[in-house]
């Protein structure tokens, strides 16, 4: 796949785009242009200055693309042949239709049936570039507890209502009663969150659907304040912040999977197939629990504090274990 | 890009989709603007060289051809029919399903391409207002070997890469007759002919390390008949839910191990080393992963039921308080 919007700049696919788009909307103002194609008023001002020079061999008044501007208006008076936009590449037939058949298969997607429609037709306009040799599948892994949740969930969505719920929140190991305003579902490898206005937390914040344990569709309306904003998911959901501690792991191969499951950096490979990984972590009781549960899969060797407090944990564990058996 | 580059670049395309004839390098030089700067013969095919590339680049189709067989060089032209995106209607719902789609992807040159074929919808006249509130957004992961994956299946050529396992250093190298890219359950999938091992296989494309290279003929590899693709990915996988459950008796510290009381049954009262609690059962799906679970609570946890698990939770603790003992 090469990309036409990197290396060779946007700017010519713009220049060749923006006739034929013109065409389409006579007497638009420059400045919703500008938007449709995410940039300012003046660099599309400078856009179609550019191209009024183009135009046929001959390059005569008669020959040149010419344009009416009337206030802050512009109209396409002669296209010199340029009338349909460029086929789609293989690319970008495959980025936007892959996108709308993973739409097109999740479920509780409001309309699916448009979300279809819209795929044949760009299919058939896009040709051979539409990318065979893709599947997509519905792209959720979960119990059918969760699936159940979820549902509940779309319904509050979709009726746009408020929820009561019983929320396991994993980094505190704690659970809680919280009334949300539901905003939207996003699933993300395979697991679906619920991003809501958290009235306790006033926040927006996400639930991971598996996590939420009782879930009741309120009668009233959900509202969230008109200044709350979805995340912004474009670089992943948990993009670990530079404020966070970090950790040394060394992991054995039965923990290998640690650094293909949570965002890890990986440092070195070690004799034996052992992994030195760098590792950000949130809450301290957290990481206390995983690397107790890798069981010696794991070594922490930075910091001293976390390490010290896994072995007294362990110890602790194993005091209470005899204890209890010495009291049988 | 220079204005000076963008212009003669859009001239060029002018020029070459109003001729039926082609034109020669020589010819384009005398009545594209711009070319007439070139200094030297050298220069300007350097010049026009590039040119081309940018425009094929963008995948804007050139045919190259000799208008009489007297000529003695190839010239240039674009085919009408090759270049322009055929004819698109989409009802206001179907364009709303794009304005999404484009929002979809993990990546920002996969949205980078979803937005260039969405700047190619509206300059075909398609009216996307991407303001469209969406309750339910499924993310499309992409994967650095998504690409050129994907083009491998779609040229019908075989490729190696290296490939690492989940639990092991090691990169192998694979070589594969792939078939076709697969999106299960949130994770993409390369299936195709593993010419190593001579079966059919999958491969997780997030393990695949650095180049994937392409080689052989194009149209060599042919997907045999009546495969499934989502299937044989499934197939490839152990169920990760509702598997069959035994029961596990266990004791709780008050106010402790809220992800261990989920979903358990509290069936009394227990004390233990002087420590007030809950007995509790709970399902055990895996016993492995429980035993992970429950060790990393330490002390706040005891496995009273069954045997096996209490001792794989005293193992891995084991491992942690006194390391370097009895280490597997």
């Amino acid at each position: 796949m090469t990309s036409s919007a990197r290396g060779v700049g946007a700017r010519l696919p713009r220049l060749l785009a923006l006739v034929p788009y013109l065409l389409a909307r006579p007497g638009i103002r420059i400045e919703d242009a500008a938007a449709d194609f995410g940039v300012s008023a003046k660099q599309l001002r400078k856009d179609l200055e550019l191209l009024w020079m183009c135009g046929l061999p001959g390059y005569g008044p008669g020959d040149l693309i010419d344009l009416s501007f009337e206030g802050d208006t512009v109209t396409v008076t002669y296209d010199a042949g340029m009338r349909r936009p460029l086929r789609l590449t293989g690319g970008e037939a495959t980025a936007l239709l892959v996108a709308l058949r993973a739409l097109a298969e999740t479920p509780g997607v409001l309309d699916a049936d448009a979300v279809r429609r819209a795929i044949a037709k760009i299919e058939a306009a896009a040709g051979q570039a539409q990318p065979a040799g893709v599947v997509v599948d519905a792209g959720l892994r979960e119990a059918r507890r969760t699936a159940e949740t979820r549902r509940v969930v779309q319904e509050a969505l979709n009726a746009q209502r408020a929820v009561r719920m019983q929320y396991y929140t994993a980094s505190k190991d704690r659970m809680s009663e919280r009334v949300v305003d539901p905003m939207r579902l996003l699933v993300v490898e395979g697991r679906s969150y619920l991003e809501a206005w958290c009235r306790r937390a006033e926040d927006v914040r996400l639930f991971r659907v598996d996590r939420i344990d009782e879930i009741e569709v309120l009668a009233e309306p959900a509202r969230p304040p008109e200044d709350a904003q979805p995340h912004d998911v474009s670089a992943g959901l948990f993009a670990p912040s530079p404020e966070q501690p970090t950790a040394t792991l060394v992991l054995a191969p039965d923990a290998r999977w640690v650094a293909e499951y949570y965002s890890c950096e990986e440092l070195e490979e070690l004799e034996g197939g052992r992994l030195r990984v760098a590792m950000r972590y949130g809450d301290e009781s957290w990481m206390v629990r995983l690397v107790l549960g890798l069981g010696g899969d794991a070594v922490v060797e930075e910091p001293a504090e976390l390490a010290g407090k896994v072995r007294e944990r362990a110890a602790a564990a194993l005091e209470l274990a005899a204890a209890a058996q010495l009291a049988q | 890009m220079s204005t000076a580059r963008a212009e003669r670049l859009v001239n060029l395309v002018l020029a070459l989709l109003s001729t039926r004839q082609y034109l020669t390098a020589e010819r384009i030089r005398a009545i594209v603007p711009g070319y007439a700067d070139a200094p030297s013969d050298e220069a300007f095919f350097r010049m026009f060289e590039r040119d081309k590339m940018e425009l094929r680049e963008l995948g804007i189709p050139m045919e190259t051809g000799r208008n009489s067989p007297f000529d003695t060089v190839d010239g240039y032209r674009i085919a009408r029919r090759d270049y322009e995106l055929g004819e698109i209607e989409l009802a206001p719902d179907e364009a709303a399903a794009v304005g999404l789609a484009v929002r979809l992807w993990d990546s920002p040159e996969l949205t980078g391409q979803a937005q260039a074929a969405l700047v190619k919808l509206r300059a075909a006249g398609v009216e996307v207002d991407q303001q469209v509130p969406a309750p339910v957004q499924p993310r499309v992961r992409a994967d650095a070997a998504f690409g050129p994956m994907l083009s491998a299946v779609q040229q019908g050529r075989a490729v190696r890469f290296e490939y690492r396992r989940s639990g092991s250093p090691e990169r192998m190298t694979r070589t594969v007759e792939p078939w076709g890219v697969v999106s299960w359950r949130g994770r993409w999938y390369l299936v195709g002919h593993d010419r190593d091992r001579d079966a059919p296989r999958c491969f997780r494309l997030s393990r695949v390390q650095g180049k994937v290279t392409p080689f052989g003929p194009a149209g060599a590899v042919k997907r045999p008949d009546g495969v499934n693709l989502l299937d044989f990915v499934a197939a490839s996988h152990e169920p990760e839910f509702d598997a069959p459950a035994s029961k596990a008796r266990l004791w709780v510290a008050d106010g402790k191990a809220a992800g261990i009381r989920r979903r358990a049954r509290v069936i009394g009262r227990r004390t233990v080393a002087g420590i007030e609690g809950d007995e509790i059962e709970r399902n055990v799906y895996y016993l492995d992963g429980m035993a992970k679970w429950i060790a990393g609570y330490g002390p706040d946890v005891l496995v009273l039921e069954p045997d096996v698990l209490a001792k794989a939770v005293h193992e891995r603790l084991s491992a942690l308080a006194h390391p370097g003992g009895d280490r597997r």
